[in-house]
């Protein structure tokens, strides 16, 4: 019985949608994840097959080499508009930022930088409410300065699925239309779909990632999963929080809230 | 928990209640009794309350926000997942203070259930009452009341009648059923997972008991087909048209009409990508595309349905509407109501009603204030395509968005279906006809002629109707006759025959305008009969006569522009009144004497006729 994905694969195609028609130029995020691979999967639905705007990485160099050799292939076979986008070093960094923090925060900056180049108004991400207590709060079009601030204090009103989609001049919005997703959402649809997925999720040696990131702040956790199946059992038992092995978000108590708030995803 | 139990529909629950009644803490003791946390979530929070010098504070769970730690309260709308034996739950916080309104009906609208809390101390305060009205509102129709910090009045049993009673009065005056009202003590858990034995005397259900007892949301596929367009592709040599079925069914083959063009297709296709087998069918809640036998005119915005059980098509809607915004809602004043994917400029014909939340009771009123609800009349350009939202509520409901934001929200109560171009017309027409411009103007087009001495009060009076009805909406335009001589009458000058000539000039002018749909309020001195009488003929019957009255020495009293006292100094020749003949109107449609009345009573009188004349009513008993 999967009518519960039904529902969700719609809303997010209703989303996807209505960004492409109210949104110039637009691009989405992505991070290689399973998320992101399954908003690319549900572009690709919503518009007949094709990703009608750019895909953008923003890259650190610092990714595992499992997932670049995933985004080669990916691109390929999908043939996607993809845009690499190297972020600014650690050194450029907010200094009074924790120091694994400081390390996500460069790609606030390389998201940043993009925008200032003034190519996009609208960035869809792969973000969910349930990953973490500030995406929680999210809307599905969450206006940003130019700057990327996030003014978490006086969001737009949002309800029966009229989005905000009209903005002043040098601001833009960030779109999120996987938000009403979970994390066995994901892989109950990624496995009913036959999505392609990078292979670092899989266990190896008694572990696995279950959230990807840098490598250098990024580590897996312990499980025995080795299929999309055993995830999601895993998932159905499991207590431990999604972003675990994500270093940055336990570091201090508001880390992941003062990332956000200066335009993290 | 076996996987298949997982994938039972989840519900998503929205908490609401007055500030510090408990919302939180209700959530955060739900959540750890049912197991529901993370590890580390509670030492994480101990922690957090620690460092506040705070015992154990339940709120922290889902309060993730610095300021709201701090501050001790709920800013935004978050959504957190559990579940209990029965199914998977998303709960959707919202806030109880006031300005967080908006985000208290973004969390609420998105409900399939609600759970109202109330603090037994303090019973349904104001925002608990204005909450419940906005989960009618929003269509939220199952609600469950926790009456909450019983610890606090002792277990009472009175004291929790009492409340109860209450809010059961209320919500059902409302029409808002509901079955349960829990006696809880959320920071100790009472009733909340576990049977309380502090409340030996309550025998209904605990809080997950009542949650389990809720029904989730069904798709409308059983109501009459709407699928509005989000918009068109053209991936190859397909002309896709996307959106959302928002109830009913569709299938290949199905001749479909578009709202408010008219025009029909068949369904040739229902397109998809991955899809092994070719669909056929899909229904409520699907985001589909579909290509058609023909190229008709459609777009995002129409909505296409089934011959029988079409939306009606309007001009001018009743809604009920609520408040967002610190800018009040205004008659007069112009808004984008945006109604599923359709979007059409309105402007607030009249207010209504201001509802008060506390007793349910009307009050007229001319704004409507940040956090109200109201009864208002809109009125559109355009013909919207909608349905009562008593019938079809995702079609009947809407938002109202000002500059670039939504300021609020509405639901259709009334259509008024008046002489409206016909949703039935199959044929485009490329003629506008006049019927067409009075329907989407909401009155007639005509002019009206205001006669009379100079310093009779003509300027004053139609440039003060002029705005009175523009303000109601109305297309009007004021020719002021000194105006008009200077540029389209520039040539003229005061001889009798340049005198007519100007005339006949503003009357032909005036004509087209009246047939553009606009209401022209002509303002001459056009002393002569003979040349009114050809004006009259030129406008035919949509010609009305004013004679704004004033006698002589009234209005060279008044001589705003000096201009009696240059003429009566031999300075202007032929001078109306003083040097050449005024003839009044003998069959003036309508008399004004300014030199009786005061310019708020002639205005008044002018507007109860222009009304009767040329408004709504006129539109209703005949057409033009």
């Amino acid at each position: 019985m999967t009518a519960d994905l039904d529902y969700l694969e719609s809303q997010s195609i209703y989303i996807l949608r209505e960004a492409y028609n109210r949104i110039d130029k637009l691009a989405l995020l992505w991070s290689i994840g399973k998320d992101s691979n399954v908003l690319l999967w549900l572009c690709r639905k919503a518009f007949f097959g094709r990703v009608p705007f750019p895909v953008v990485q923003l890259d650190t160099a610092m990714e595992l080499q499992e997932v670049y050799d995933f985004r080669d292939r990916i691109a390929g076979e999908w043939d996607l508009d993809l845009r690499v986008e190297q972020c600014p070093p650690e050194a450029d960094m907010d200094q009074t930022l924790p120091p694994l923090t400081r390390a996500a925060a460069r790609k606030t900056e390389g998201l940043k930088n993009l925008l200032r180049t003034g190519k996009y108004q609208g960035i869809m991400v792969g973000i969910r409410r349930d990953e973490q207590a500030t995406r929680a709060k999210e809307r599905v079009f969450s206006p940003r300065s130019l700057e990327g601030d996030w003014d978490v204090k006086d969001q737009p009103a949002e309800f029966w699925d009229h989005y905000k989609t009209r903005f002043d001049e040098g601001t833009h919005v960030r779109i999120h239309p996987l938000l009403h997703w979970t994390e066995l959402d994901i892989w109950r649809y990624s496995k009913r779909e036959g999505i392609p997925i990078v292979p670092l999720y899989f266990a190896k040696d008694g572990k696995r990632y279950r959230s990807l990131g840098e490598k250098n702040i990024t580590f897996p956790v312990d499980s025995t999963a080795g299929t999309i199946d055993e995830i999601i059992a895993e998932l159905v038992v499991t207590r431990i929080p999604e972003r675990a092995g994500r270093a940055m978000d336990n570091e201090a108590e508001d880390s992941f809230e003062r990332l956000r708030s200066s335009g993290y995803m | 928990m076996d996987i298949r139990n997982e994938l039972n529909g989840q519900l998503r629950i929205v908490i609401v209640g007055h500030v510090d009644h408990g919302k939180s803490t209700l959530i955060g003791r739900l959540l750890n009794d049912t197991g529901s946390l993370p590890d580390g979530k509670v030492e994480q929070v101990h922690e957090m309350s620690r460092k506040r010098g705070m015992p154990f504070e339940w709120a922290f769970v889902m309060d993730a926000l610095q300021a709201e730690r701090d501050q001790g309260i709920t800013i935004d709308t978050t959504q957190i997942h559990f579940k209990t034996e029965q199914r998977p739950y998303v709960i959707i916080d919202a806030p109880g203070h006031t300005e967080f309104l908006k985000n208290m009906v973004t969390g609420a609208s998105q409900a399939d259930a609600a759970l109202l809390v109330i603090d037994a101390a303090e019973g349904a305060l104001e925002q608990s009452r204005r909450h419940a009205f906005l989960l009618h509102l929003l269509g939220v129709r199952q609600v469950a009341v926790a009456v909450n910090k019983m610890d606090r009045v002792d277990f009472d049993q009175y004291r929790f009648e009492a409340v109860s009673q209450e809010i059961r009065a209320y919500l059902a005056e409302l029409g808002l059923h509901t079955s349960t009202v829990i006696p809880i003590a959320a920071r100790h858990g009472d009733n909340i997972v576990s049977r309380s034995d502090k409340a030996p005397w309550y025998e209904g259900p605990t809080v997950v008991e009542a949650l389990d007892a809720f029904r989730p949301q069904q798709a409308p596929t059983e109501l009459p087909l709407r699928f509005p367009l989000q918009d068109v592709y053209k991936p190859d040599d397909r002309r896709i048209l996307a959106g959302r079925i928002e109830s009913g069914r569709l299938r290949v083959g199905d001749t479909l009409r578009f709202s408010p063009t008219g025009a029909t297709a068949t369904v040739v296709s229902i397109e998809g990508w991955n899809h092994s087998q070719p669909i056929v069918a899909a229904q409520a809640g699907q985001s589909i595309g579909i290509t058609l036998d023909k190229r008709i005119f459609a777009e995002r915005g129409h909505v296409a349905h089934h011959e029988e059980g079409a939306p009606h098509v309007t001009h001018r809607l009743g809604v009920r509407a609520f408040w967002l915004t610190s800018e009040p809602l205004a008659v007069g004043k112009t808004y984008t109501l945006k109604i599923t994917t359709g979007e059409h400029r309105v402007t607030v014909e009249s207010i209504t009603a201001v509802i008060d939340i506390e007793d349910l009771s009307s009050t007229p009123a001319k704004a409507v204030h940040r956090n109200e609800v109201a009864e208002v009349v809109l009125r559109s350009r355009s013909p919207i395509a909608v349905d009562l939202a008593s019938a079809l509520s995702r079609t009947g409901r809407g938002v109202l968005i000002d500059g670039h934001d939504v300021v609020g929200g509405c639901i259709v109560v009334e259509v008024d279906e008046g002489p409206t171009a016909s949703a039935n017309t199959t044929e485009v027409s490329h003629a506008v006809t006049a019927d067409e411009r009075n329907a989407a103007n909401g009155h007639k087009g005509g002019v009206l002629w205001l006669t009379g001495l100079s310093g009779a009060g003509k300027s004053t009076l139609a440039m003060a109707l002029e705005r009175a009805l523009f303000d109601r909406g109305w297309q009007v335009f004021v020719l002021d006759g000194d105006n008009v001589r200077n540029g389209l009458n520039a040539g003229l000058g005061f001889s009798a025959e340049d005198r007519a000539e100007n005339i006949r000039r503003v009357a032909e002018t005036a004509k087209l305008f009246a047939d553009a749909g606009v209401l022209v309020i002509a303002s001459l001195i056009s002393p002569l009969q003979a040349d009114r009488a050809r004006a009259r003929a030129i406008g035919g019957e949509r010609f009305h006569e004013v004679y704004v009255a004033a006698d002589l020495a009234t209005c060279e009293s008044r001589d705003p522009k000096g201009l009696y006292r240059r003429a009566r100094a031999g300075e202007i020749p032929d001078f109306t009144g003083v040097s050449a003949p005024y003839e009044a109107p003998e069959s003036a449609e309508l008399t004004i004497d300014t030199g009786t009345v005061t310019p708020v009573e002639a205005l008044g009188e002018l507007l109860d006729y222009v009304d009767g004349a040329f408004g709504r009513n006129a539109l209703k008993r005949g057409r033009v």
